[in-house]
């Protein structure tokens, strides 16, 4: 029984880190480079799901239109994975592209700092006090023979699940995704098929930001207190997953971030839970030891550079 | 003339590539340039599809249009100008009929597309046999036409090819070159560099001998062929 409602925490977390890890991956597979900023685009994709949803329930409640909560949630999703699209557009436009051929150091610094600026200037904007996030569907408990589960950790799962499938068919079958597939194998040559990589450059980073938004709202249903730091440690971690699956492995950051949050709450189960990161992640780092690419990624060291 | 290019210079750093190269190309022509490793070949058609930068001072025009105000990808789409580049360069994580549809990412006029697909596989019939086989999986003869094609399809008013013969058997080197006979008879101008000068004239109808980043003789193909020094140079006789 334990085992089960564990498993039910497990995917959920998973879920958070999986959305999370797409994006590092995604970048990092056309781009060579990790966005470190990635965690604190979550934060504001949170933000401005919290201002998306705050909108509708006040327009709503104005009699502008009646709309069910359930379609305020989709609606909040949809817009913000929307909006945030274009903040991870301008830091590719602004923090990377003129790094394109700077060390990759130069880019990691960059990452970080577009981050404090992000944490920061959400301070300067709404201040120090957190905000918390309207409930828009009211929690249902169904009862498995004993194991709980709520809707809302069904709906976070199967969301999460359905983006990151829609993610993998986008890659494989459009000619977007065709593109971002040959830019990971040798982006040098990419502009002499007469692709425009910038273009391509800046739709990855505004699909890896539209999922880090939908991560964040979904987080935001689970646990409605938002704050400026919000993404930092679970920007990390999905970092880790996204190292563990593979770098630029859509499927491996997928099954990773779920693997980590596994790990996580089983750790948590047997040990205290002062201790559940230390030992998650020593687990992690026994992995990578003996699989220094991760799951499905591959050694780099042989492709081709111009 | 179709495209013409004046004192064109190239830098690596410090490391002088091209010294201020001037030569012209006419519509429909084969024209080879050929010369030693290291000579500057490849930077010359890097410069011209803009995947190196070319110094101030640099001219170079396509169809009287300026050809430094394009980006490496409206080159390619927008000119029409396609680059076989050195080593193929394929992405072997692509099927063979990606590796041709991502070479159509800018074009729109998707009925053409399948007829020149269709024209590509018949050009080179092993491709039609292996549509859906990743293109890392190709044999070197194999990859080396999917390059061709991939150009094919990317843009056909000029076709530059760096090193086409490299590393292929004679017999296939020949019906390569034979495909590249046929490619240029249906209207696409052709530049191509080789270390295998002998080849490469047999095949071109002018060429210009390039050494240490400077033209030092041009002519036509005869020419070259019977000039003393280019044969002792390059012809090994």
């Amino acid at each position: 029984m334990i085992l089960l409602q564990n498993l039910i925490n497990a995917l959920q977390w998973g879920s958070f880190y999986a959305l999370i890890a797409l994006g590092y991956s995604m970048v990092y597979s056309i781009l060579m480079l990790f966005n470190f900023a990635h965690g604190d685009i979550f934060m504001v994709g949170a933000y401005i799901g919290f201002g998306v949803a705050s909108a509708l329930i006040a327009l709503t409640a104005m009699g502008a239109f009646a709309l069910p909560s359930w379609l305020i949630l989709v609606l909040t999703i949809l817009f913000s994975m929307f909006l945030t699209s274009f903040v991870g557009m301008i830091v590719e436009r602004i923090g990377y592209r003129p790094l394109r051929d700077a060390p990759r150091a130069s880019a990691a610094i960059t990452g970080l700092m577009i981050g404090i600026i992000l944490e920061t200037g959400n301070l300067i904007l709404l201040g120090a006090q957190r905000v918390s996030f309207p409930s828009l569907i009211s929690t249902v408990t169904y009862d498995l023979g004993g194991v709980f589960v709520t809707n809302k950790k069904i709906m976070i799962v199967v969301v999460s699940m359905l983006l990151a499938t829609a993610l993998h068919q986008f890659i494989r079958h459009t000619r977007y995704g065709m593109a971002m597939r040959a830019m990971a194998f040798d982006y040098v040559v990419v502009p002499l098929m007469g692709v425009p990589i910038n273009k391509i450059a800046a739709m990855t980073f505004a699909l890896g930001s539209a999922l880090a938004a939908a991560a964040g709202i979904l987080f935001g249903v689970a646990y409605p207190v938002l704050d400026p730091y919000m993404g930092i440690l679970i920007g990390w971690k999905a970092f880790v997953a996204a190292i563990l699956g593979g770098r630029g492995s859509i499927i491996g950051a997928t099954l990773a971030g779920f693997l980590l949050g596994f790990i996580e709450i089983f750790v948590a189960m047997i040990f205290p839970s002062t201790l559940r990161d230390l030992i998650a992640y020593s687990i992690v780092l026994l992995i990578l030891v003996f699989r220094p690419h991760g799951f499905f990624g591959e050694a780099y060291s042989a492709r081709l550079r111009l | 003339m179709l495209l013409s290019v004046e004192a064109l210079r190239v830098s690596y750093g410090n490391i002088k590539a091209l010294h201020g190269l001037n030569f012209e190309i006419d519509e429909g022509e084969i024209v080879c340039i050929i010369g030693a490793n290291g000579a500057g070949k490849s930077t010359t058609l890097k410069a011209i599809s803009r995947m190196v930068p070319a110094e101030a001072g640099s001219r170079m025009t396509f169809q009287g249009k300026d050809l430094l105000e394009y980006a490496a990808d409206k080159v390619v789409s927008q000119l029409g100008i396609s680059h076989v580049p050195e080593g193929r360069r394929l992405f072997d994580n692509l099927t063979v009929m990606e590796n041709l549809q991502l070479a159509c990412f800018a074009r729109k006029d998707n009925d053409q597309i399948k007829e020149d697909i269709q024209r590509v596989f018949s050009i080179f019939s092993r491709l039609d046999e292996r549509q859906i086989q990743k293109a890392g999986t190709l044999s070197g003869g194999e990859q080396q036409m999917l390059a061709v094609g991939r150009a094919y399809m990317s843009g056909r008013k000029v076709m530059l090819l760096d090193e086409p013969s490299m590393g292929l058997a004679p017999l296939l080197m020949m019906s390569m070159f034979d495909a590249l006979k046929e490619i240029n008879r249906e209207g696409t101008t052709i530049l191509l560099v080789e270390q295998n000068a002998r080849l490469a004239l047999q095949f071109a109808q002018r060429g210009y001998v390039l050494e240490n980043g400077n033209l030092v003789v041009e002519g036509s193909s005869e020419e070259l062929l019977e000039n003393p020094e280019v044969k002792k140079a390059y012809l090994g006789a």
